[in-house]
């Protein structure tokens, strides 16, 4: 079987433009081969290269004291909690797939962040998710929906990786565009941390894992494409399938493996497999590398020199071993029964040299295949869509006349609704670490022994050592991002996407460290779009500098549009914390009846001409509109309230603690009462009798469900109020006793007059929501 | 030679996936469906021509690994 | 006292067990490979939950020919204690050591919520230590735990005392709403005739600690330490 000719149709087919083919023959001094011309549209794909957004993402803040893998440097960032402990995290996308083949599009994202995670070294602890969809009335949207979510359930579960936090977000612009989007958490010590590089002439570069198949055959390159019912066809067998048993047998090998110290390097292979493993970690040793393919083991016959090195088969790692201590590899892979392979070297040439039956079928200069794909200045232009947007006035809406049905369509909207259908189909609780489980602010995890990889101790005794860690450390985690408010004002959507997490966190008991974002949008060619991406990625590093929580990662995905137009701008954020103490840990949910309710933060944003109902849930999913300038998110007073807030906690002052996001005020308070789970259909409800009588002129609808900024709803013994008040007072933050918890339902006295909901009937709504849709 | 083996829930046991599929079945429109159990279909590669030596192979391979006697029902064929 | 926590590929709650039963409760515990054909010096096994083996061809079912599982059939014959927890116990029930079988959820989705459960008798070594009238709140997490069992073999098991646990409501009722998975009368856990081998779908070690919820799992680990202290003092007697 002979190569393809090159031709100018195979190189357009291949993704790639005359001029960067034109670079490509600057590079080998040569025309490229077929399979060069595979290996540099995949190196050089949006996907693998970032070439559309390079320029915005150096915006980002990546530093900070506490940073010790950052950005740009590896698979992952790694960020110190102290006492010599790390914990390295990420979220990536794999929105393509999971349109095309919900299921193992989205098992094989999850497992791909799993593998980001333990080729640092670390053990992965936790898993999250984003996820975006159509409206759940269009049956294709369920069937997404209930797929995406059955995959990540299979993979997270079979793996034994508790996902312990997520988002779902149902919006028509995701309809055929399906976003998910994966987060995956690990621990480690500082000296356990290990890097993607080939390090040390001669070290012998091996293969382990499952056989290498067609799979996601230029899948990377498929990432980059807008979707279209022809490209999906042809597709088809770009998705790969995942088998999370064996990706739980290789991160054990490969823990058990960088314990005895015989690694120089390790990388996954994740997007353009060992294409990208290989020349990734040459490029970062500043080394060349050689392979020969007759040496990967093949899993369907006859697979050509192109097929091998671009295929995205799953579970394969690609280790450079120091050289002498090869059969530490043979005796842990044996032992965990996992193929392995020695397929090459480590070179001092700088290239790498690919070998097929020991005639050489590419030869690239790593470094220039690695980091010289061409940066792209895309043009910029405002979106004409915006005009009518600000020109919005709330007189064209008028004030609500039924507050009590407009309640429970809020909690029953699949956007606010409880995810409840969503996560009992996922283990959140495996490994025993999981403190607040999902249905609160954020997640809390606790790090103890079990939570670290093993040892050199450990590895060489036969059984592994009970260790004992002096220190267990709290982790809070959260994702976040209102697209909605992102679409209607990039910059400002931005800002409030990281400021929301940050919120979460403090509600939670925890202090950020550090941020990772997976930038989600249509096609960069459009200079509309492009403008999304710039002013979006403007706010989210303004707002991470504000929080002190850097950028230690991320992903980018684009072209997510169909003929019928792009997603909403979703830069998803997600954000780790730590809390100091275990008794810090602070959940959503009202505890004891008589306890005072309080809200830190402005009743309402009155410099706001629409009152914060501006891209509201409430004005969406009562009158039908995504239109209005977003509430604005003052960063200097964000980051005092959480400061306040985290101060009263420590205090031993504060029993619950809830942010107004979706919803306003009203839902936040109604999901203060309803939210609780003891068990099985035995939710804890709490009434609560709130005044709010007090705020005068203003507009109903806006008091109860507009989306002011900077506001959390808290809870406190009656004996602590008048301090909490005061306190709040001296650390320059408003706040305002709403009323007190207790009784059957949930009581507002507003001056337009008084309304009330039985809590049973709105946790009933809100709680079988999704479950009801879905059936 | 190639084995064949269906095994399919024993009629006792519960069967929700068989249940779900022909309630699917019946709001697609078909009509007649009285059952639908749904089971699992394993082809074996095997060396060698003696086919009665296969069998009794296979039927305790079946037995004790293949199929649970318990909640299964097997069915083998060779060819 | 010495337990071993068997590990299997792809056991995820080994660390789990371990951790209850070494850090929490203060006894030896170590994991023991698959591989390995010896129980060493353990006085009980704990067969841990997990996805052993990917749960292929069916959950459990290639688990039980591992090698450490011979030990394990000796050990429960000359009547060591042998707990197994949700893949542990589809493990051995397809070893035939408890009878039986787990199949697919009757929701055939996989169910992660915590539950109730009854004890229906303190008369074992994994309820001796229960209140009798104590609901215990512990967490599941399957898709395949609904118990099933033929009407003969249903018949003994409540002949000899054999059922265990009950999933029931807050109220402690043995309802159909309470029953997570579609288990045959809400069977959570059952023993073997002889009573020294017993399996239940629900995690106790993931309710043995205040941070994690819930305390009331660790009744079933001290019950069994209560009855292996009892034993050993009966035989040093």
């Amino acid at each position: 079987m002979t190569d393809p000719v090159v031709t100018p149709e195979l190189v357009q087919k291949h993704g790639l433009t005359m001029e960067e083919f034109a670079r490509i023959k600057a590079i080998l001094g040569r025309e490229p081969n077929y399979t060069e011309l595979g290996i540099f549209s995949v190196m050089w794909s949006e996907h693998c290269s970032y070439k559309n957004t390079r320029p915005l993402l150096k915006g980002f803040p990546t530093k900070s004291p506490k940073i010790l893998v950052g950005a740009g440097e590896e698979n992952a960032g790694i960020i110190d909690i102290g006492d010599g402990l790390a914990i390295a995290f990420k979220i990536e996308s794999h929105n393509h797939p999971s349109a095309v083949e919900p299921f193992q599009g989205a098992a094989t994202g999850v497992g791909g962040i799993i593998r980001d995670i333990f080729t640092m070294g670390a053990r992965p602890i936790a898993s999250l998710n984003s996820l975006r969809f159509g409206e759940l009335s269009n049956p294709d949207v369920r069937r997404l929906f209930g797929g995406v979510v059955a995959g990540i359930g299979h993979y997270g579960n079979c793996f034994g990786i508790p996902t312990v936090a997520g988002e779902v977000y149902f919006d028509k612009s995701y309809e055929g565009n399906p976003l998910v989007n994966a987060f995956c958490l690990g621990v480690l010590r500082h000296d356990q941390i290990i890097r993607g590089a080939a390090k040390g002439i001669g070290n012998p570069v091996f293969y382990v894992g499952p056989a290498t198949g067609r799979d996601g055959l230029a899948g990377a390159a498929f990432a980059s494409q807008d979707l279209t019912e022809e490209s999906a066809d042809q597709q088809r067998g770009a998705v790969q399938v995942g088998d999370p048993f064996m990706e739980k047998l290789v991160c054990e090998a490969c823990l058990e493996l960088l314990a005895t110290d015989a690694v120089a390097g390790i990388q996954d292979m994740g997007a353009a497999g060992l294409t990208c493993s290989t020349c990734e970690t040459a490029a970062r040793g500043g080394t060349g590398i050689e392979i020969e393919l007759s040496k990967v083991p093949p899993r369907a016959p006859n697979m050509t020199p192109y097929e091998i090195l671009l295929s995205e088969s799953q579970e394969r790692m690609l280790i450079i071993v120091k050289k002498g201590r090869e059969a530490e590899v043979q005796r842990i892979f044996d032992k965990w029964d996992l193929p392995w392979a020695q397929i090459g070297m480590v070179t001092d040439t700088g290239r790498m040299v690919v070998k097929h039956y020991g005639k050489i079928v590419a030869d690239i200069p790593a470094n220039k295949l690695a980091n010289e794909a061409p940066v792209y200045h895309r043009d910029a232009s405002e979106p004409k869509y915006l005009k009518s947007v600000r020109a919005f006035a709330l007189a064209e809406v008028p004030d609500t006349k039924d507050p009590v049905a407009n309640l429970e369509t809020l909690l029953a909207w699949p956007t606010i609704a409880s995810k409840n259908w969503v996560y009992r189909q996922y283990d959140h609780m495996v490994r025993n670490g999981t403190v607040v489980c999902p249905g609160s602010d954020a997640a809390v995890l606790r790090i103890k022994h079990d939570s670290l990889p093993p040892t050199i101790a450990d590895s060489a005794h036969p059984q592994p050592a009970i260790r004992n860690l002096h220190v267990e450390k709290f982790v809070a985690l959260t994702v976040d991002c209102n697209a909605s408010y992102v679409y209607l004002d990039p910059y400002e959507g931005g800002k409030i996407a990281v400021a929301e997490a940050a919120r979460n966190l403090a509600c939670s008991g925890a202090t950020p460290l550090g941020t990772t974002d997976n930038l989600n949008f249509g096609n960069p060619h459009n200079p509309e779009i492009f403008y999304q991406l710039r002013e979006s990625v403007r706010g989210l590093a303004e707002a991470c500098r504000a929080f002190n929580a850097p950028i230690t990662g991320g992903n980018v995905s684009l072209y997510n549009q169909s003929p019928e137009g792009a997603i909403d701008p979703t830069p998803t954020v997600a954000m780790v914390g730590l809390i100091e103490k275990p008794e810090h840990v602070t959940t959503q949910w009202f505890k004891d009846e008589g306890d005072a309710i309080l809200l830190l933060g402005d009743v309402v944003d009155r410099q706001d001409s629409l009152l914060g109902l501006g891209g509201s849930a409430y004005l969406k999913a009562i009158h039908g509109k995504k239109t209005g300038t977003p509430p604005r998110c003052d960063l200097e007073k964000e980051t005092e309230l959480h400061g306040a807030l985290r101060s009263l906690i420590y205090s031993g002052e504060v029993k619950s603690a809830h942010d107004c996001s979706e919803g306003g005020l009203a839902v936040a308070l109604a999901e203060s009462c309803i939210s609780r789970l003891i068990a099985r259909d035995t939710p804890h409800l709490l009434g609560a009798q709130v005044d709010l009588s007090e705020v005068k002129e203003l507009r109903l609808d806006a008091l109860l469900f507009g989306e002011t900024q900077s506001r959390i709803v808290i809870s406190t013994a009656p004996i602590n109020t008048t301090k909490v008040v005061e306190r709040a007072k001296l650390l320059g933050i408003q706040a305002m006793r709403l009323g007190t918890v207790g009784g059957d339902s949930l009581h507002l006295k507003t001056a337009a007059g008084d309304f009330s909901w039985p809590v049973a009937e709105l946790h009933d709504l809100w709680w079988n929501a999704i479950a009801g849709a879905m059936k | 030679m190639k084995a064949k083996i269906i095994i399919t829930p024993k009629k006792a046991v519960l069967d929700p996936q068989g249940k779900t599929v022909q309630r699917a079945l019946e709001h697609m429109g078909y009509q007649g469906v009285a059952a639908v159990h749904v089971g699992k279909y394993l082809e074996i590669e095997l060396t060698g021509g003696d086919k009665d030596a296969a069998r009794k192979q296979l039927d305790e391979a079946c037995h004790r690994f293949l199929s649970n006697p318990v909640i299964e029902d097997y069915r083998l064929e060779l060819e | 006292m010495n337990f071993a926590v068997l590990q299997f590929p792809a056991s995820n709650c080994d660390q789990d067990a371990v951790h209850v039963l070494h850090h929490v409760l203060g006894h030896s515990a170590r994991l023991l490979w698959h591989k390995e054909a010896s129980l060493g010096n353990a006085d009980a096994v704990v067969i841990p939950g997990g996805f052993s083996y990917g749960d292929y061809l069916r959950t459990g079912a290639v688990a039980r020919f591992s090698p450490i599982m011979q030990a394990v059939q000796e050990f429960a014959m000359n009547g060591g204690p042998v707990l197994g927890i949700c893949n542990g116990f589809q493990i051995l029930c397809e070893a035939g050591l408890l009878p039986g079988a787990l199949i697919r959820n009757r929701s055939l989705q996989f169910r992660c919520e915590h539950i109730f459960l009854k004890t229906v008798t303190t008369d074992s070594p994994f309820t001796n230590q229960i209140p009798a009238d104590k609901l215990l709140r512990v967490p599941i997490a399957h898709g395949e735990g609904c118990y099933f069992a033929n009407e003969a073999t249903l018949a003994k098991l409540k002949a000899n005392n054999q059922i265990l646990w009950h999933y029931v409501n807050a109220q402690g009722e043995t309802t159909e709403q309470a029953n997570p998975n579609g288990s045959l009368e809400n069977i959570a856990g059952i023993c073997n005739h002889r009573r020294n081998v017993a399996g239940l779908m629900p995690h106790p070690e993931r309710a043995s600690e205040p941070l994690s919820g819930s305390s009331d799992g660790r009744l079933v680990f001290q019950s069994l330490i209560a009855w292996l202290e009892r034993n050993a003092q009966a035989k040093a007697a």
